[in-house]
This record gives structure tokens, C-alpha cells and sequence, in this order.
């Protein structure tokens, strides 16, 4: 399963703990370029926490982050993400008063070239500066069919196009990584279907790596080429989703207590 | 006419030549204006400097801060040490009076300058506590505020708690309406602008912010910064038009009347804020013989305010000063 080359991204042994609390205990993982990997566990696994990690939100209290064998170990979440690692959040964080396309918008802001002068000058510069981001903005929208949407405040759009929204804009950060966590939580089984094929097109048009945690198994199962199981803070199995499926310890740690369980 | 109002808001720099033509023909042709008159429009336009520029930090950017007279007081004793010692005595063969040409001409240099040290000092009391994630930065203004005043009081060569008196009367309707105007004219430009919307973000989910790459540190202090400059300038324009400064006329009290008009203005909204400031420089001037009850009628506006449109008021300031909101991510 091991694939030649240096790792997209990389998690040597990381550990978490919140006072006595064991988020993470000796978790390792890699990302290969383009992969789509997905990250299942029960709740309270530890799948955030090891999100949170690999975007610098929290400094793993043990172990190494590597992003292209460069340690990125609890660099800053703004650095982080401007070294091509973008992602969403389980509880959905838009930027409430800001309408859709401001929301896609901010993601530009790292690579502005023009400086605060320059704005308060409004000069040529500037104004071309802004017209490309318009532009590389609405081309993103209309990609995603949120086009119809883009001067509607976040806050009022339906569940499932913030959703997407999250997603697009995380895109427009131009990542070579997208984490995405839980993002079919609350979809309805349409929007579930349309999230896979979302899923599908980013990674044929942008090439990104993703790394997908999903509650629904039926999701998971069905695109991606590899699962990465947490259990308590802690590694339990990783392989195909074949593999993973036929694994005792998965069975009995995750599917066993999902089987007739509501989705929350 | 609508159409020539809707230019003037898709054509910003515009707005801003039309403003400053105002501010020139109310100094040119103003003559007719009664001094009390003139009085008012000047408190007005300053407190439309302070008012706007609080915006920035606490309405666009939603970092609380409670010391923006103390900003106000580093321009204002800055600004009143240049025009009342350090230019005297550089240049003595000039005439140092208000209105003569030297004055006028170095008040400019003399309003930045009076900007630039408060920036700095706005530099120095944002820098490390904006880095720090929580709620620090009320504590460190309201501190900072009170350092501030205590310094002056114990500061003799700026005449200590009896202040300073005698300042130059510089300050005319030209430079204060004038500044007025290019204050709102960079904050609408500043907040529309892809670069504006980072404020905006970091108000309203600082942990996404930063996953998008915005190096929301960074945005604080500079909205920090750029507040601090334009209460500096609004200081120095201040003292050079009431010629007297003391420490006491920058206290929380003072603060806190900036931030009335800020939270009336509708937090983020830089053309109602502008709105409010100019109103309650008129409130002040009714209320000017009652003026020990000035903090009951604001505390009464704000109750007011947030009854009837709770939403707006409290949701901003709330999600700061209390403890409990979102903060890891997940
Ligand atoms: N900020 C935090 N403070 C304390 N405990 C936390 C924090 N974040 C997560 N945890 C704990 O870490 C464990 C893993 O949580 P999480 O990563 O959210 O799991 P998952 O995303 O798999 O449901 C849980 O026991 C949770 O209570
Ligand atoms: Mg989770």
C-alpha cells in the first residue's frame, strides 16, 4: 500500500491530550498527492482533533507534522493553510454577515500583492487586483452552481449549500490538500449523492488530496481508496475500504455500534 | 440628483473630492458663521473621527477596545507640545498665531505626527495582547487608558493634572470637516475591498479566518493601529481647537462616549456611525447644563437602543465579552 516518494502530508506518532483527557495517543498517518483518503470513528474518536492538528489549531502535545517532509509541526493555522492545506469545519463556521461571495473572497486575501495604500488609493493596480479575484471568485461559484446565490447572505442559504459553500471556499484557497469534516452530516440522501459527485469533480478538476471524515459508511465505502480507522484517540486499522470492512476490530469497534444507529 | 448620489458611492475618491471641496467652502465662505456655530461643526467633525475610527477596531473587526480617548490624548498632548514648544522655538522668526500661514501650514505635518505617535502607542498596547487568543484586549485598554491619564497627571512640563493651556488655535473648519471627511473616505474604502473583508472575517469566525489563510493577528493590529492614528489626529485637532487639554478630558468617560456612538451608529457601519457621533455632539449641546447626567442619558440610549434593536447591538459586543463562545474548532 505504501507508495514510493515523499508523502503529501505526513503524522508521525501525534499525540493530544487536553488536561487528562486523551484526544490522540501515538496516531500516525500519510497523504499521498491526489489520494482521497477517508477517516472513520465513532464519536468522540478523535477525528477533529487530529483535523485540528494538521491545521496548526492545536500543537500536538507529541509527535510530528509533515507536509512534503517539511515539519509544519503547530505552525500557525494561517501558514499552514498557505502551504496548500485547506478544510472545513464540523460545525459549520461561514462568515455569518458576509454574503457568498465575500465568503469566497476572503480566501484571497493571503495573496494580495497590493498593500493597505494601495486600497485607500484605489489605484489601477488595485482595481485590476480586485477585478481578477471577482472573476476567479464568480468562476468558482458558477463551478459549484452557487453562481444564483453569491450576493445572499451566508447565514440564509439552505443546510446543504453551506455546506458547499464551506467547501468552495476552502477551495479558493487553492489547497493541495482539502480536509473535510463530516460534511454529509445533516444531508439529506440527495444531497448526499450530489456531495459525492462534488467530491468527484474537485479532484478531477483541481487534483486536490482530500481527506473525507463521514459518519454514513455508505459514502466513505463507495469513493474512497483508503480508510483510516480512530477509535478512543487511537490508530485501530487502515487499508481499503475492503480490507476495512472485513476487519474484526473495526466490526466491533465501529460498525458494530453504528448497525441500527440514527445517523446524528 | 439620485443619480449623482449613487455616483458618488460606486466613485469613492469622488465622495472624498467633493467632501474636502466642502470643507475648503465652508472655510472660505464660512465667514457668516456664528462662533458658537462654528464651535459645533467642529466638535462634530472630531467626534466623526473618533466615532468612525473605533468602528474599524470594535464594529468591523469586533475587538473591543476601551481606551481609544487615551489614543486621542497621545495626539492631543503630542500634537500641542510640537505647535507650543517645539515650533516656537525651531523657527522663532515666524509668526506662531491661529490663523497665520506657518501655523496653518505646519498643522498638517503637526495632525500626522500627533497620529503616528499614537499609533505607535496603539502598536505597542494591541501588539502582544491581540496575539493572545480570549478577551484580554478590555482589560488592557481599560488599563492602558488609566496609565495614560495617570502619566499625564504626574507629567509637570505638560502642566501635570492642571493641563495644558494657551494651545494655538489651529484648528479650523477646513481641517476638522476636512479630516472628517477623508476618515469615513478610508474606512468605506479600506472595509470595500477584498483586502477589507479580512476585518469582517475575523469578526465573525476568527478560527475560520485563520484557516483561510488570514493572519488574524496581523488584521487586528492593523485595524488597532489604523483607529489609534485617526484618534490621534482627532486629538491633536482637538486640543488646537478648545486650546486647553487636561488628562481628565480623556478618561473612560471619554471612551465610553466614542463607544455610544459607535454601538448607535450600528457597529460596522461606518456612514451611520458618522451619523450617531454627529447626533450626540448635538446631545452634548443640549445637555451642556446638565452634563453631570450625561452618562445616565447614554446608559439609557443604550437600553433603549438594545430593546428595540437587540440584535445588532448586543450580538457583536456579547460574543466578545462573554466567555463561552465558540472557540475550539470543531
Ligand atoms: N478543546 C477540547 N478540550 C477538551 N477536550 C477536547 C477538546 N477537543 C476535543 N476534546 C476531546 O477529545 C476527544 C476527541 O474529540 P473529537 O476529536 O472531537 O472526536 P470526533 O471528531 O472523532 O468525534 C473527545 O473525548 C473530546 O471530548
Ligand atoms: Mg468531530
Amino acid at each position: 500500500m505504501t507508495s514510493a516518494g515523499t508523502p503529501l502530508l505526513e503524522a508521525r506518532n501525534c499525540s493530544l491530550r487536553f488536561g487528562g483527557i486523551a484526544a490522540l495517543t501515538d496516531v500516525s498517518l500519510r497523504i499521498d498527492k491526489g489520494e482521497l483518503v477517508g477517516l472513520i470513528g465513532p464519536n468522540g474518536a478523535g477525528k477533529t482533533s487530529l483535523f485540528n492538528i494538521l491545521t496548526g489549531v492545536y500543537r500536538p502535545t507529541d509527535g510530528e507534522v509533515l507536509l512534503e517532509g517539511r515539519p509544519v509541526t503547530g505552525l500557525a493555522p494561517h501558514r499552514i493553510n498557505r502551504l496548500g492545506v485547506a478544510r472545513t469545519f464540523q460545525n459549520i463556521r461561514l462568515f455569518g454577515s458576509l454574503d457568498v461571495r465575500m465568503n469566497v473572497r476572503t480566501s484571497f486575501i493571503a495573496r494580495l500583492r497590493g498593500g493597505l495604500l494601495e486600497v485607500v488609493r484605489r489605484g489601477k493596480k488595485f482595481r485590476s487586483e480586485e477585478r481578477e479575484i471577482q472573476e476567479e471568485g464568480r468562476r468558482l461559484l458558477a463551478y459549484f452552481g452557487l453562481e444564483e446565490a453569491s450576493i445572499l447572505p451566508s447565514r440564509s442559504l439552505p443546510y446543504g449549500d453551506q455546506r458547499r459553500l464551506e467547501i468552495v471556499r476552502a477551495l479558493a484557497t487553492r489547497p493541495r490538500l482539502l480536509l473535510l469534516d463530516e460534511p454529509a452530516a445533516g444531508m439529506n440522501p440527495t444531497e448526499k449523492e450530489e456531495l459525492k459527485q462534488l467530491i468527484a469533480r474537485i479532484r478531477a478538476e483541481f487534483g486536490t488530496a482530500i481527506l473525507l471524515v463521514e459518519h454514513d459508511m455508505k459514502v466513505v465505502m463507495g469513493i474512497c481508496e483508503r480508510l483510516v480507522v480512530l477509535d478512543r484517540g487511537s490508530l485501530l486499522a487502515t487499508g481499503t475500504p475492503a480490507e476495512v470492512r472485513a476487519d474484526p476490530k473495526v466490526i466491533a469497534a465501529y460498525l458494530g455500534e453504528q448497525h441500527g444507529e440514527e445517523e446524528s | 440628483m439620485f443619480h449623482s448620489s449613487k455616483a458618488l458611492i460606486r466613485n469613492p475618491r469622488l465622495a472624498l473630492a467633493v467632501g474636502i471641496g466642502i470643507a475648503v467652502l465652508l472655510q472660505l465662505g464660512g465667514g457668516w458663521i456664528d462662533p458658537y456655530t462654528t464651535q459645533v461643526v467642529l466638535f462634530a467633525a472630531i467626534n466623526v473621527i473618533l466615532a468612525v475610527s473605533l468602528n474599524l477596531v470594535m464594529g468591523e473587526t469586533g475587538q473591543f477596545s476601551l481606551c481609544h480617548a487615551a489614543f486621542m490624548a497621545v495626539g492631543a498632548y503630542t500634537s500641542a507640545l510640537l505647535t507650543g514648544k517645539a515650533l516656537p522655538t525651531l523657527l522663532p522668526h515666524l509668526s506662531w498665531t491661529g490663523s497665520s500661514w506657518a501655523s496653518q501650514v505646519f498643522f498638517l505635518p503637526v495632525l500626522l505626527i500627533g497620529g503616528f505617535v499614537a499609533a505607535l502607542s496603539g502598536f505597542i498596547v494591541g501588539g502582544p495582547s491581540l496575539r493572545l487568543r480570549g478577551d484580554y484586549l478590555a482589560m488592557v485598554t481599560l488599563g492602558f487608558g488609566e496609565i495614560i491619564r495617570v502619566l499625564l497627571q504626574n507629567a509637570n512640563f505638560v502642566g501635570g493634572a492642571r493641563g495644558m493651556e494657551g494651545i494655538l488655535p489651529a484648528t479650523n473648519l477646513f481641517w476638522a470637516v476636512g479630516f472628517a471627511v477623508l476618515t469615513v473616505y478610508t474606512m468605506i474604502a479600506l472595509v470595500r475591498s477584498t483586502y477589507g473583508r479580512g476585518f469582517q472575517a475575523v469578526r465573525d469566525d476568527e478560527i475560520a479566518a485563520a484557516a483561510m489563510g488570514i493572519d488574524t493577528t496581523r488584521v487586528k493590529v492593523t485595524a488597532f493601529v489604523i483607529g489609534a492614528f485617526f484618534a490621534g489626529v482627532a486629538g491633536g485637532l482637538y486640543a488646537h481647537a478648545v486650546e486647553f487639554i487636561s488628562p481628565e478630558g480623556f478618561n473612560f468617560l471619554r471612551s465610553f462616549e466614542i463607544i455610544v456612538m459607535v454601538i448607535l451608529g450600528g457597529l460596522g457601519r461606518p456612514v451611520g456611525v458618522a451619523i450617531a457621533a454627529i447626533l450626540i455632539t448635538l446631545l452634548n449641546e443640549w445637555l451642556r447644563d446638565l452634563s453631570q447626567y450625561r452618562m445616565v442619558v447614554y446608559a439609557l440610549i443604550i437600553i433603549l437602543f438594545m430593546i428595540l434593536r437587540p440584535a445588532e447591538t448586543l450580538r457583536p459586543l456579547l460574543s466578545r465579552v462573554l466567555p463561552g463562545r465558540k472557540s475550539a474548532a470543531s
